[in-house]
Parts: C-alpha cells; sequence; structure tokens
C-alpha cells in the first residue's frame, strides 16, 4: 500500500475552501515535490496529513492510518520539520537529540548511538556540547532534518526545509534527503526553489487549493512545452491571475 | 512515564539556562519576603501629635507627657497657636492634634468637668480610629488618676471599675510579622504556579516549537504533566525555602506539622498550575499570559484576607473568597503555624481545595488540544 493515499481531501474555513478535493498518492520511498505559490494550499494540505488539522471532507490514509481516526498513529510513523524553530535554541546539540529521541519512545542505548552515528555523518562532533543557537542557520536545518528522520520513521514531510539557506548548504541538504529516500523513507517536500523541484521524483503543483498539475519534472516540462520547472510554474501562476 | 521524563529533563534544564528564570525564581522572592514582611505592618505607633495648650498648667503637662509616653504619640509641636497646629495637619506633619482649652485646670477642679478638643487625620480611616481610640484611652486613664489623687481617696475606695484582663493566644506578643510571613509565603508560590507555569507553555507557542511538539507522538498528558511538575516542583522547594527563612529572619512559629503544609500546598498548587494551565490555552504570548494572570492573582490576593480580615468585607465579597483559593491557604497556613491545627482541622479546606484543582485542571485539559 502507497504511504499517502488521498482521495477528494478537502478543508473549509467558514465559506473558504484552502484545500478543495485533491487526490494523490506518493509511492514508497520517492521524493514527492509539493509546489505552490504562497496560499495555495500547501500547508493547509499538509496539516491534514500529519494529523494537526481535521479535514471537512474526503479520505486520506497516511502510513495505511486514517488521519481522522488514527491520527496518533500517524504521529508515530512520520518525521516532520518546518522551515523555522523545530529546535530548541536553548538546548545543546546533543540535548536536542536526546529530547526528540525520547519522545519518540526510542531506548537510551539506542538514542547515543544514534548520537554519535547522527553527529558524524553530519560532521558535527565538536558542536555536539554548543548551544543550537550558536549555530548558522544551514546547520540548524540539517540538525533539524536529521533529528526528524531519528526514529525512522517511513514518511518524513519537510515544510520549506530550505527557505533562507545558501545554495551550498541547499546541496548538501538534498544529499540528505537523497541518502534518506534511498533507505526507503519517503520524502513529502514543499518548497519555493524551482531548482529543488528538479530534484523531485514528482511534482504536484496546487493553485487556488487544487492540484493542477501532478507528474515526473520532465514530463511536466513536456506538457506545458516549457524549459524549466519555472516556467511550468508561472504558467500555471499566471493562469490563474487572468481568471 | 518515559516520555514524560525526557520532557521534565528538557524543562529543567530550559529553566535553569535561563539566567532571568533562576533570579525570578530564587532571588525575588526572598526579597519580597523580606522587604514586605516589614512593609505591611498595621501597628500604628509614633504618630505625630500637636499639642495646643491654653493652658499651660501642671495638669495639662501631665495629660501631654502621659500622651507621649505612651508610644504611640510622639510630641510633634507644642504651640499656643492654632493655626500652626491647623497647618501641619493641612501638611500632613502632624495626624492628630490636641486642643488644651484656657482654664482647663481650673474647670475641671471647680466644675468638676472640663473639655478637651482632638483632631484627628482621617484620610486613613484605620490610623484614624486607632488615634482615637489610643488617645481616649490614655485621656480616660489620666482621668481616672487624677480623680483618685484629688478625692484623696485610697484604692479600696474608689468606684467600682470592671476590670478586663486579657491574654493574646497564638501570637502572644501580637507580632504581625508572625501573622503576615505565612500569608505572605503563599503569594510567592502562588506566583510561581501561575504567572511561570503558563508563561512557560505559552513560550512553546510565541518560539513556535508547540507545531513540532503536536507532530510527535507526546500525548495531551504527557505535555501537561512535563510542563507543571517542574513549577510545582520548584514552588514546593521554594516554600521550604521560604519557611526556613521566616524561622531564621523572623521566628516564625512552626506549632503544627510542617508536613500538613506541605500537603495542602501540593494540592493547592495544583489549583494555580491549572489556572495557569488554562491561561496558556487562550493566550498567545507570554505578555498576554502574564498580564491575564496578574489579573486574576491580585484579586484574588486582595481579596484573600491577606492583608485585611474577610470578616470585615461586604457580604458579597465574602461569598465570593469561597471560590479564591489563596484565601483559603492563607487562613490554613495561618492555622497549622500558628495554632498548630491538625489534619482533623482542615480537612475540609483540603477537600475543597481537591475540588478546585480537579475542576480547574478538568477545565484547562479539556481546553487545551493537540489538535486545531
Amino acid at each position: 500500500m502507497d504511504p499517502i493515499i488521498t482521495n477528494g481531501l478537502t478543508k473549509r474555513f467558514g465559506s473558504f475552501i484552502a484545500t478543495n478535493a485533491i487526490t494523490f498518492e506518493v509511492k514508497k520511498g520517492e521524493i514527492f515535490g509539493f509546489l505552490g505559490a504562497n496560499g495555495a494550499g500547501k500547508t493547509t494540505a499538509m496539516r491534514m496529513l500529519c494529523g494537526l488539522l481535521r479535514p471537512s471532507s474526503g479520505t486520506a490514509k497516511v502510513a495505511g492510518y486514517d488521519v481522522y481516526t488514527q491520527s496518533e498513529k500517524i504521529k508515530q510513523n512520520i518525521g516532520y520539520m518546518s522551515q523555522k524553530f523545530s529546535l530548541y535554541e536553548d538546548l545543546k546539540v546533543k540535548e536536542n537529540i536526546r529530547f526528540y529521541g525520547g519522545i519518540y519512545g526510542l531506548s537510551d542505548k539506542a538514542i547515543k548511538e544514534k548520537t554519535t552515528q547522527l553527529l558524524k555523518k553530519l560532521q558535527m562532533e565538536a558542536e555536539a556540547d554548543q548551544l543550537v543557537s550558536a549555530l548558522p542557520l544551514g546547520w540548524k536545518q540539517k540538525l533539524s532534518f536529521s533529528i526528524a528522520i531519528l526514529h525512522d520513521p517511513s514518511i518524513v514531510f519537510l515544510d520549506e526545509p530550505t527557505g533562507g539557506v545558501d545554495p551550498l548548504t541547499r546541496r548538501q541538504f538534498w544529499d540528505l534527503i537523497y541518502e534518506a529516500a534511498s533507505r526507503g523513507v519517503t520524502v513529502f517536500v514543499t518548497t519555493h526553489y524551482m531548482d529543488e523541484a528538479e530534484y523531485c521524483d514528482r511534482v504536484s503543483i496546487m493553485v487556488d487549493g487544487r492540484i493542477r498539475a501532478l507528474d515526473t519534472p520532465r514530463r511536466l516540462r513536456e506538457q506545458f512545452s516549457a524549459a524549466s520547472m519555472d516556467d511550468v510554474f508561472l504558467q500555471l501562476a499566471r493562469e490563474k491571475a487572468k481568471s | 512515564m518515559r516520555t514524560i521524563r525526557f520532557i521534565l529533563q528538557k524543562e529543567f534544564l530550559q529553566i535553569f539556562r535561563n539566567k532571568a528564570m533562576v533570579r525570578i525564581i530564587f532571588i525575588i522572592p526572598i526579597v519580597q519576603l523580606l522587604v514586605l514582611s516589614y512593609a505591611a505592618n498595621y501597628e500604628v505607633k509614633n504618630m505625630a501629635i500637636d499639642v495646643v495648650d491654653y493652658d499651660l498648667s501642671p495638669w495639662s503637662q501631665r495629660l501631654v507627657h502621659k500622651l507621649t509616653s505612651s508610644g504611640y504619640f510622639r510630641l510633634q509641636r507644642h504651640t499656643f497657636n492654632i493655626k500652626e497646629a491647623y497647618e501641619d495637619l493641612q501638611r500632613d506633619k502632624a495626624d492628630v492634634v490636641l486642643v488644651v482649652p484656657r482654664h482647663f485646670e481650673r474647670d475641671l477642679v471647680k466644675e468638676d468637668k472640663a473639655p478637651l478638643q482632638l483632631l484627628v487625620n482621617a484620610i486613613n480611616g484605620t490610623k484614624a480610629g486607632l488615634a482615637n481610640a489610643y488617645a481616649g484611652s490614655i485621656i480616660r486613664d489620666f482621668n481616672k488618676n487624677i480623680r483618685t489623687e484629688w478625692l484623696a481617696m485610697d484604692e479600696r475606695n474608689a468606684p467600682p471599675v470592671i476590670e478586663v484582663t486579657y491574654s493574646n493566644w497564638f501570637n502572644t506578643r501580637l507580632d504581625y510579622k508572625v501573622y503576615m510571613v505565612p500569608g505572605i509565603l503563599v503569594v510567592l508560590i502562588t506566583m510561581i504556579g501561575s504567572f511561570l507555569s503558563g508563561m512557560n507553555i505559552v513560550k512553546e507557542k510565541e518560539i513556535g516549537t508547540i507545531e513540532q511538539l503536536n507532530v510527535t507522538p507526546i500525548r495531551k498528558y504527557h505535555f501537561i504533566l512535563g510542563k507543571l511538575i517542574p513549577f510545582w516542583i520548584i514552588a514546593l522547594f521554594e516554600l521550604a525555602f521560604g519557611l526556613l527563612v521566616g524561622k531564621l529572619v523572623f521566628s516564625l512559629p512552626m506549632a503544627g506539622s510542617i508536613w500538613l503544609i506541605f500537603l495542602f500546598a501540593a494540592v493547592y498548587l495544583w489549583v494555580m498550575l491549572g489556572m495557569g494551565l488554562l491561561i496558556s490555552t487562550f493566550t498567545e504570548t507570554q505578555q498576554q499570559a502574564m498580564f491575564i494572570a496578574w489579573f486574576f492573582v491580585l484579586i484574588f490576593m486582595l481579596m484573600s484576607g491577606l492583608f485585611t480580615p474577610v470578616e470585615s468585607m461586604p457580604g458579597w465579597a465574602q461569598v465570593l473568597t469561597w471560590f479564591n483559593p489563596i484565601a483559603w491557604f492563607v487562613k490554613v497556613i495561618r492555622m497549622v503555624l500558628l495554632k498548630g491545627s491538625g489534619l482533623a482541622n482542615i480537612q475540609t479546606y483540603l477537600l475543597i481545595m481537591l475540588a478546585y484543582a480537579l475542576v480547574m485542571n478538568g477545565i484547562a485539559i479539556w481546553n487545551y488540544r493537540k489538535t486545531t
């Protein structure tokens, strides 16, 4: 069964429809790019999938669990990283890892092992005892991501993970994403960077609460006869502006 | 339970790493205890008195001497000019003015009675009342003395007088600090319980980490217990510390069981922590949380009987104290420390507090949502 399946998933706030009957599925180990302009309904959709927001109608299953009734199960099986503030700035690097490991139910031994592995992978052994507030933004983001997948979730949701980060660090960040995907972790990522969209296996583009395009980046470029994902995105955005 | 352990660990690290927090927890309460206990003084002594003596007789001088040697009055000015005395009253330099009219002594001797005038600055009604009562009592005493002397009567022939002897129970030396310190201790731990806990939870909203916690498998009760237990422990610790300071600095009597105080405090704190939690559920920033907590704590505090007796409040206000947790704890801590009341004496209050704790936390938990 696919890790994420939605059917007609809708969220209304009063008369405003933030997410309008979206239907898609994400395959295991896939890097799924979730694109859209600000206010297109991406965050609402993502919050419903993470069990943070109750949908108004439609169905969705994440990691095999129903978003209406099994949101606690979903939380156990997903990782989540938002653009900002997922770590405690007044805790040390090590303490953040221990805290998130602990609340996901890892054993003390597992926490210790994973901490060593993670610090080694990020080459941050020397910073283990530093407060997170002292780290550069790019490092924080890489650390956040690594902590979000510390408990080996089957899916990880990334909400604009590379906002405000320099291109080199972004590249390194995507290496981490690829590495996770190669281990079978499904990656659901929102971004505003169109070059990042090219890195995804498949991309969906939301306009006004609906999914207007969904395919591999290459086929989307063909379909819209565009040179880059940037063009695809702009075409859809302009279409909206005209209507 | 393991999850709670990790949250507790994180909270304690964050609390003790925050220098401002450490000061709020350890220094401010001690300063408050030391300063407030001296400041909240209801004894009225050393009131400034102006004497306008038109008589200047030995008798009038004896009266003045008697007043000023009582300890309640301090001679501010001795004058023949009433205007000067009025001015002193006007400028708050005198609290009381005693006017001895001309021929005071003569009238007293000849006509068996003589008027005296007492002017009291009554801006502070309580103080004025006390000044009046003290002066009245001293003058009555003076009157009695001269009569005995004058009529050359010995004690046996004196007109019958009902003499009231009294003894003060529980606070024999009528030391107001013994009365105030327990109450101030209540205020201190109330601050920790309601302010800090609420602000701490709201802080997670403010910096956005609550979003992250909401997508983890942390349960509602994990989060709440993990957030409240640290402040529960800190407040109980603070109570112990405050009692120790009270004992060392103010020789606070501890007639009853200290454990009973802690038992009551343990339950009481859950009421205040529940209030902090409730406030955090409908505020978005630490400022909002603080102002709302301040609003309630101030009202609870002023209506608790800490500063003014509940019995002298109007009926409706007395009814309100039923719903005032601070009032109950102030009452109980005084009962236990000063009177030595035991569990049997306070068990009703303990049950009331338990009921509050359940209701307050029930509402707060019901109101706290992990999913929006």
